[in-house]
């Protein structure tokens, strides 16, 4: 089991050392990368903005409920929402849910180029088929992961604020000011960073399990399967050691 | 000319490549035949690089690529076009951008001319008009046709085809054949396909090497194949009730 675990770790190193090999031509990376924007980024970005919006409501009602006490002011429950969806909720579940659908779509789609041999027809022709399907979704999920952070932490707080204001558990005003008080910008750049880290995880995980797929369709599902798997395991792995590093 | 020397592969205890010499021919179809899991497969990605044969040379015109610079190699790969046994064309890009591909990696033409080099090529293989389908819009003869157009499209040296009739009807597998040969004799190229398909056989075959149990037992011409008298190549050519018949008819002459 740890000879398999450390096997696998070598070769996921061997990996990433052929997929960050130098590009044969910058500007077919380059469209690639902006393909992968699109569908790996952009079509993720409602989504994620659903999910945030409920998770800030649901955190709010529930931390309203846990502050129920007439001594303790209105406004912690807002602090508590915007501390809870800034270090945690955005960056990590996000991650967690982006593990599973972004995940899933890379490892599948490049298992299937493996099975059907378009993974093979790319290396005779010499090109880096690691290098020019891996990369740009890689550079893309990691360039556009703080653009998805700050859709999800908006979400989540504008979902908050509603939650408040609709049920009644906090006035706007109350909300508000809550969320000002005594923020910590520094707070946004921890999340970015652990994003970042999370994205890049993401995407060259799932693409080295889809990578090496061998056999048919019923082995791309359990790449997939394998992928996100690994990858959640991989995120909660490194959300403990950044945390432990970077805030205490 | 390529040249393969002492060629083995194993995989675990299966040994499946034992030792094959051949020299395959410039600007002639050479075939490797044999039954199912003879190493035909094996033996092609071998000579193709993607797989790493366990002993022997494979000399691409005196060009060993095992011992070449990545970069040097990458260039003798340039002048190999491979058509796949599914064709292997990239499901999210059309026909024109699929054959398109190798030049735009490779090549400094210009837009326009990548264009009428597409176009040419898609001409030259018969369907120009598919240029804008995708290939999933395709039948298996048309996607076909588009491998071999992504294949010549820059000029190679060397093309091979794994199982280039595999789900085609006996007439589109003929027309194919045809292409596949004119092709190589109007570029010279060095032409390696594997087949098991006895009409290609008979039809293109203008260098044959038969593989049995990973190694080569018969090496010759389509014309010298009906009349060998090696058992090997009489099990294999004469297995089907038709080819009997034939050889009777022969015999009877």
């Amino acid at each position: 089991m740890i000879y398999r675990f450390f096997a696998e770790l070598g070769a996921y190193w061997l990996f990433l050392r052929q997929v960050f090999r130098r590009p044969e031509r910058f500007a077919e990376y380059r469209k690639a990368f902006w393909r992968d924007v699109d569908s790996l980024g952009v079509k993720t970005l409602p989504l994620v903005a659903i999910i945030s919006l409920f998770m800030g409501a649901v955190v709010t009602i529930q931390t309203a409920l846990n502050l129920e006490d007439p001594l303790i002011p209105r406004y912690y429950i807002a602090i508590a929402v915007r501390e809870s969806i800034l270090l945690e909720f955005a960056p990590t579940i996000v991650s967690l849910i982006l593990a599973g659908i972004v995940g899933s779509n890379i490892s599948g789609s490049i298992g299937n180029m493996r099975i059907t041999e378009q993974i093979d027809a790319l290396e005779v022709m010499g090109i880096n088929p690691a290098g020019f399907l891996v990369l740009p979704k890689i550079v893309a999920n990691v360039l556009f992961s703080p653009i998805l952070l700050i859709f999800s932490m908006e979400g989540g707080l504008v979902g908050g604020y509603l939650a408040g204001w609709w049920l009644g558990l906090l006035s706007p005003c109350e909300f508000l000011f809550g969320l000002r008080l005594e923020f910590q910008p520094f707070y946004i750049a921890y999340s970015v960073f652990k994003m970042t880290v999370f994205a890049f995880f993401i995407a060259s995980v799932s693409s080295f399990f889809g990578y090496r797929v061998k056999g048919g369709p019923l082995e791309v599902g359990h790449a997939s399967t394998q992928a996100v798997i690994s990858t959640i395991l991989a995120i909660i792995l490194f959300n403990y050691i950044l945390t432990n590093l970077i805030l205490q | 000319m390529i040249s393969v020397r002492n060629l083995h592969k194993s995989f675990g205890d299966q040994h499946v490549l034992r030792g094959i010499d051949v020299d395959l021919q410039p600007g002639k179809c050479n075939l490797i035949i044999g039954l199912s899991g003879s190493g035909k497969t094996v033996m092609l990605k071998s000579i193709l690089g993607l797989i790493q044969p366990d002993e022997g040379t494979i000399l691409y015109d005196g060009r060993n690529l095992r011992q070449m610079e990545h970069s040097d190699a990458r260039k003798v790969r340039q002048e190999m076009g491979m058509v796949f046994q599914g064709s292997a064309l990239f499901t999210s890009q059309s026909i024109e951008e699929n054959v398109r591909l190798p030049l735009d990696f490779f090549t400094r033409m210009s837009a326009a001319e990548k264009k009428e080099r597409v176009r040419f090529c898609l001409e030259r293989v018969r369907i120009e008009n598919a240029a804008h389908k995708y290939p999933a819009e395709l039948s298996g003869g048309m996607q076909k046709r588009v491998a071999i157009a992504r294949a010549i499209v820059l000029n190679p040296k060397y093309l091979f085809c794994d199982e280039p009739n595999s789900g085609l009807d006996p007439e589109t597998s003929l027309v194919i054949d045809a292409l596949i040969q004119d092709i190589t004799h109007e570029y010279g190229m060095t032409t390696v396909i594997n087949t098991h398909d006895m009409n290609s056989v008979l039809e293109i075959g203008e260098h044959v090497l038969l593989l049995k149990g990973g190694e080569k037992v018969w090496e010759g011409t389509n014309d010298e194949i009906l009349e060998a008298e090696n058992p090997a190549v009489v099990d294999y050519v004469f297995r089907s009730n038709l080819m009997k018949r034939v050889r009777t008819a022969l015999s009877g002459q």
